[in-house]
């Protein structure tokens, strides 16, 4: 590949990452935080691209006469179309059901549970409703009337779970924690799609066949069919 | 892998006279065909990708494949910036630090620069894609390998930032954090002093680059960039690629039977961290979620992952070159295994 391709994949890729900065789609593969990152490096490779064609242009202008210089340029250099092709055509979605039914529940015991505001239904997040339910068996929920959002995902048995995707970096270290559904849950669930769940604490629990960790049920009365989120991972654990 | 690119560059070499670009009137460099061609290729590629994207999409819409895709853009996407910082701190000490600096920051004796620049990746902020290039310039610049790799091995796993994530990680557990620096110091260093010992120069690729082409500084700055991100950038997508397909193919339960054996946990959390290429700023949450296995599993898993993985070895083979490569990714390993075991004997 030569300079002039060079900066021409470098202006793209530049330009893709701006891109994904900005329209929010970088949110579907690593954490908010990096957005500041992810513009300047955009940034960067533009102006990287702008300054390759400006010196490559000098250059032809000072050395007509010289030949060129054979400098062998490293070919690894065309994979990285890959990502630029997968980033602005594909822009694949965020990970969901078939990595949520794969890994097992990444619950942890919460460092402490926050006083919880006085609304009806009350807004609560999976991690907030699974870190409660398992590890401090639903005291601050118990009889309250919640509104949890996750997307669906079934696992072999056809067992359907709320779930949200906790991710500390990026989508490769993303797991799922899990909320096991029951009551009126509606009769057809299709994986991946996203429900807005109106229910109630039990204190029944199961075990995630894959790893064996804790997953709490949730009583629905309702569910609701909703847009997937603005940010479809849960990043509490990152602050 | 899964994306095949159907626009292989060969064939447009056949017809670099009627490239769109090939000017009238000034001759470019003509030795090789290549150099005239690759822009053609490149545009041949572009275009053939856009009309078939319809069926390229369908071939990526199963589960597999989308989280394949996922999971390899998300890698790509994550460690992108910190390559981009690490290629500009790469060209500035390239072009802007003189040899002479770094002959009076670092002790004469190779002996004692190795611990030195073990300490002094504490300054480096990010992850591992940043310290690869910083180390390939640090060599380019005379310093010595041994001091140059232990910077590259002790960097990603010893700053501020990578600390502080370790210990939000792990918050009932301070020990981690500290056993996490030590453990890591000690093999950078040992690395450093074992390549003193029994390295050889010859295993190292000589500088590719042509820093002073008669060009300005900047003009070698922007060069120095273009190269770095063009040519790691590259390894990286393979790094990517090979991470996304464990990701995505391999299945998590084996992970269970592992953890019962104390022997076993410990090789198979290290394998894991070769195999995962996480970024050094987010495998603390990852190892503390593996909550069947030791601490000392835990350990090895965090000290292994910054200094070798799948990412890293293609990175290092396009900085150093093959011929250092192979033979210092297991020495790598099996020293940074030892180490782990050995501080977590101690610490934890």
């Amino acid at each position: 590949m030569n300079r002039q391709a060079q900066s021409v994949v470098m202006f793209l890729v530049g330009a893709a990452l701006l891109h994904a900065g900005l329209s929010g789609l970088y949110l579907r593969y690593v954490k908010a935080g990096l957005q500041p990152l992810l513009l300047a490096s955009g940034a960067v490779l533009v102006l990287t691209a702008l300054m390759t064609l400006w010196y490559e242009r000098r250059k032809r202008h000072a050395r007509e006469e010289e030949h060129g210089h054979a400098h062998r340029e490293p070919r690894i250099s065309w994979l990285l179309v890959l990502p630029l092709f997968a980033l602005i055509l594909v822009a694949p979605p965020a990970l969901g059901s078939y990595s949520a039914v794969r890994t097992g529940t990444a619950l942890q015991k919460p460092y402490a549970y926050e006083a919880l505001p006085k609304s009806d239904p009350l807004p609560l997040s999976v991690v907030d409703y699974a870190g409660r339910a398992v590890y401090d068996h639903g005291r601050s929920i118990a009889g309250r009337r919640l509104s949890i959002t996750g997307f669906v995902a079934l696992d072999r048995g056809g067992t359907p779970y709320l779930v949200r995707m906790a991710l500390n970096c990026c989508a490769a270290d993303a797991q799922p924690v899990k909320i096991a559904l029951t009551g009126h849950v509606p009769p057809v669930l299709e994986p991946d799609t996203w429900l807005e769940v109106t229910g109630s604490y039990t204190a029944r629990q199961t075990r995630d066949p894959v790893n064996n960790g804790p997953i709490p049920y949730l009583d629905v009365t309702e569910a609701k069919p909703v847009p997937t989120p603005h940010d479809p991972y849960d990043e509490t654990w990152n602050q | 892998m899964a994306i095949t690119r159907p626009a292989p560059p060969g064939p447009a070499r056949t017809d670099k006279r009627s490239g769109p670009d090939a000017p009238a009137g000034g001759p470019g460099p003509e030795r090789d065909g290549w150099h005239l061609t690759s822009p053609v290729a490149l545009t041949v590629l572009l275009l053939v990708v856009v009309v078939a994207q319809g069926p390229i999409r369908g071939a990526l819409s199963a589960p597999v494949m989308q989280s394949w895709t996922t999971v390899f853009v998300a890698v790509v996407v994550q460690a992108l910036p910190f390559l981009v910082l690490g290629v500009l701190l790469s060209a500035a000490i390239a072009v802007f630090v003189p040899p002479s600096f770094f002959a009076r920051a670092l002790p004469s004796r190779p002996a004692l620069a190795v611990p030195v620049a073990g300490v002094a990746g504490a300054v480096l902020p990010g992850c591992e894609c940043a310290s690869v290039p910083v180390a390939g310039a640090l060599v380019r610049r005379g310093v010595t390998p041994a001091a140059a790799i232990a910077f590259l091995l002790s960097a990603p796993a010893i700053n501020p930032i990578v600390l502080t994530a370790t210990a939000v990680a792990f918050p009932r557990d301070p020990g981690m954090v500290l056993a996490r620096f030590a453990a890591s110091l000690l093999v950078a260093c040992a690395m450093g002093w074992l390549w003193q010992r029994l390295g050889r120069t010859d295993w190292l690729r000589p500088p590719a680059h042509a820093f002073h082409e008669g060009g300005s500084k900047g003009e070698a700055f922007w060069g120095s960039v273009r190269h770095d991100v063009m040519h790691a950038g590259g390894f990286l997508v393979v790094g990517a690629m090979a991470a996304a397909t464990l990701k995505a193919v391999a299945p998590a339960s084996w992970l269970r039977t592992a953890a019962g054996n104390p022997f076993v946990a410990v090789l198979a959390l290290a394998v894991l961290a070769v195999l995962l290429s996480i970024c050094s700023e987010a495998d603390a949450f990852v190892a503390a979620s593996l909550t069947q296995f030791s601490p000392t599993a835990k350990l090895v898993f965090l000290v292994v992952g910054p200094m070798i993985d799948l990412k890293l070895f293609a990175m290092q083979t396009g900085t150093f070159g093959r011929r250092f490569a192979l033979r210092f990714a297991p020495a790598t390993f099996v020293l940074a295994v030892l180490g782990a075991v050995l501080t977590g004997a101690v610490l934890l």
